[in-house]
């Protein structure tokens, strides 16, 4: 479903739901589209189940970008295939910045190690970024780790704490005020707008944790490095001939 | 350059915004009334992204720390130089040692000062303007000294000249804003979107660079305010549970969870941004994308000093 939002935005409606088939659709047809960007098209933001392109007002018309969108979109649903770039992510659960572990763990009838081993044994997909710069939103936690929000969000999360939410796991990338269940910390730094690569981690990126021992050192051991294990990418069939051979 | 006597409310640098982001959560930014932002700097033949310095909430004051040209554009505030006062949408010729005091009068919120040359001030990921919540760049302070870069033509030349009165646009306390509507008209009752276009809105309390929070006659959902979250821009028109309409401005999250009733044609975001908390009366009006991207053409075509270009 294709609908303006204002005059120099279109919001592409993939769905309406949270779930990771859906945004892995979301995150090929923002792939598609980048790699096939036409003048005009400034920027895309991809959320959860929604695509939304900023166009330049004074270049394009919403019927032009429309049709390019509509274009693309028969590619996506024929061959388009996307790798997800993987990385891992190392985490210190149950240090000082994880509030939370404990209650967490009581509060769903298990014990804090098996809150570390179901929240670090799958890959979550990052749906979108958001709310601060550098804010991966990622899913879908295990249902045996799904609990609301705070009631009051706490004024201050430190940068780099590992926390969960509903259906969700994210990390904080600056201090900030946070209303999520805090479980763990990382020692990577999310943000760096001095850095010529600022943002640690893309929308569509596949995530996964990494528990470290809890007196394992966080200053200068390679294992803390985030580990890129495939850069990912896209492509289509170099010919639509082939599909009927 | 200039020393920041004293300053109040939110001052900060404001080029023409941080776009390219926005899919990691980096919110554009960029001025709030990006039409007198571009006539303060065309004023003095500056680049039309130059830094500006953008006054809200408050007032500010300056000593030149040499003869320099200034322009200041915008809404709301008036320049007094000593004994005299006058208003704004001019550049003037300050010379070493002497006070301007930008002073908040009513009519607006945000006025725009540009120093002729463009103040030097460090570019962080593309852009000079600043957003304070994700701490890039910070706000103006009263002590700091604000250097600026080399004027395009002899400064006699930049001072005294004004941007003419028939191509202001037509600021007012009581606006009609156009806007296009959804992309989610489906979430409301049918009465909740005759509300939003048939009555008055104002500008509450709440309000700052990131979004501005309307008052009025509450408008209704068909089936709660819970969205799933996705992308937003300046000019959404927001619906939280309470029914109050909140306008996301120049820091908006990138993202928003609230249906969007309608969006602010980027054409009259100056107008709402001039509105003023408790006295005005805002009506919105329903336009489709094709008169607002012709609107948006027109009013960059028929002001003076304002090339196409300029707007992006």
């Amino acid at each position: 479903m294709l609908k303006p939002l204002g005059d120099s935005a279109l919001l592409i409606q993939l769905g309406d739901e949270i779930n990771s088939a859906l945004n892995e659709r979301v995150h090929a047809l923002n792939m598609l589209l980048q790699s096939n960007a036409i003048t005009g098209i400034l920027e895309t933001i991809p959320a959860y189940s929604t695509l939304l392109i900023h166009y330049d007002p004074l270049t394009l018309t919403f019927d032009q970008v429309t049709d390019w969108v509509r274009d693309k979109m028969t590619q996506l649903d024929d061959a388009f295939h996307r790798t997800p770039r993987r990385l891992e992510v190392p985490v210190r659960y149950g240090s000082a910045s994880s509030l939370d572990l404990e209650a967490v763990a009581t509060s769903r009838g298990i014990s804090p190690a098996d809150v570390i081993r179901i929240h670090s044994e799958r890959e979550y997909i990052v749906y979108m970024m958001g709310f601060t710069p550098g804010f991966p939103y990622m899913g879908r936690l295990d249902e045996r780790l799904v609990m609301p929000r705070l009631q009051t969000p706490r004024t201050l999360v430190r940068a780099g704490t590992v926390a969960i939410a509903a259906s969700q796991t994210g990390i904080y990338p600056l201090d900030s005020p946070g209303g999520w269940h805090l479980i763990g910390w990382t020692p990577l730094k999310l943000f760096d707008p001095t850095s010529n690569t600022p943002f640690l981690f893309s929308a569509g990126d596949v995530v996964k944790f990494i528990p470290l021992e809890p007196l394992e050192p966080l200053e200068s051991d390679s294992s803390l490095a985030l580990r890129v294990l495939s850069e990912g990418g896209s492509k289509l069939p170099d010919s639509r001939i082939n599909d009927h051979a | 350059m200039l020393e920041v006597m004293d300053v109040s409310g939110l001052v900060t640098f404001q080029d023409c915004g941080r776009p390219g982001w926005q899919s990691y959560g980096v919110p554009v930014s960029g001025p709030m009334d990006w039409f007198a932002h571009r006539v303060a700097n065309s004023l003095i033949n500056n680049p039309s992204d130059a830094p500006v310095i953008e006054i809200g909430l408050g007032e500010a004051i300056f000593r030149a720390k040499r003869d320099c040209v200034l322009a200041v554009a915008g809404a709301g505030f008036e320049v007094a130089n000593y004994i005299w006062t006058f208003p704004l949408w001019t550049s003037f010729y300050v010379r070493a040692g002497w006070h301007v005091q930008v002073k908040k009068i009513s009519g607006g919120n945000w006025a725009y000062l540009a120093i002729a040359g463009g103040f030097e001030t460090p570019s962080i990921l593309g852009s000079r303007s600043t957003y304070l919540r994700g701490g890039l760049g910070s706000a103006i302070r009263t002590g700091d000294i604000l250097e600026a870069g080399k004027p395009a033509n002899e400064l006699s030349k930049l001072a005294a000249r004004n941007f003419p009165v028939e191509k202001y646009l037509n600021y007012s306390q009581s606006p009609v804003i156009e806007v296009i509507p959804g992309p989610q008209t489906d979430r409301f009752t049918e009465d909740g979107i005759q509300t939003f276009y048939r009555n008055e809105y104002t500008l509450s309390n709440s309000f700052d660079r990131m979004g501005y929070r309307l008052d009025g006659k509450p408008i209704s959902h068909l089936a709660g305010a819970d969205l799933i979250s996705e992308g937003m821009t300046m000019g959404s028109v927001q619906i939280p549970a309470n029914g109050q309409p909140i306008v996301m401005m120049a820091d908006a999250p990138t993202t928003g969870g609230y249906p969007k009733i309608a969006n602010v044609i980027r054409a009259d975001l100056p107008l709402l941004a001039q509105c003023e908390a408790g006295v005005s009366k805002i009506r919105f009006r329903e336009t489709t994308v094709e008169k607002a991207q012709e609107k948006l053409r027109k009013t960059i075509r028929s002001r003076s000093g304002l090339q196409p270009d300029d707007f992006r």
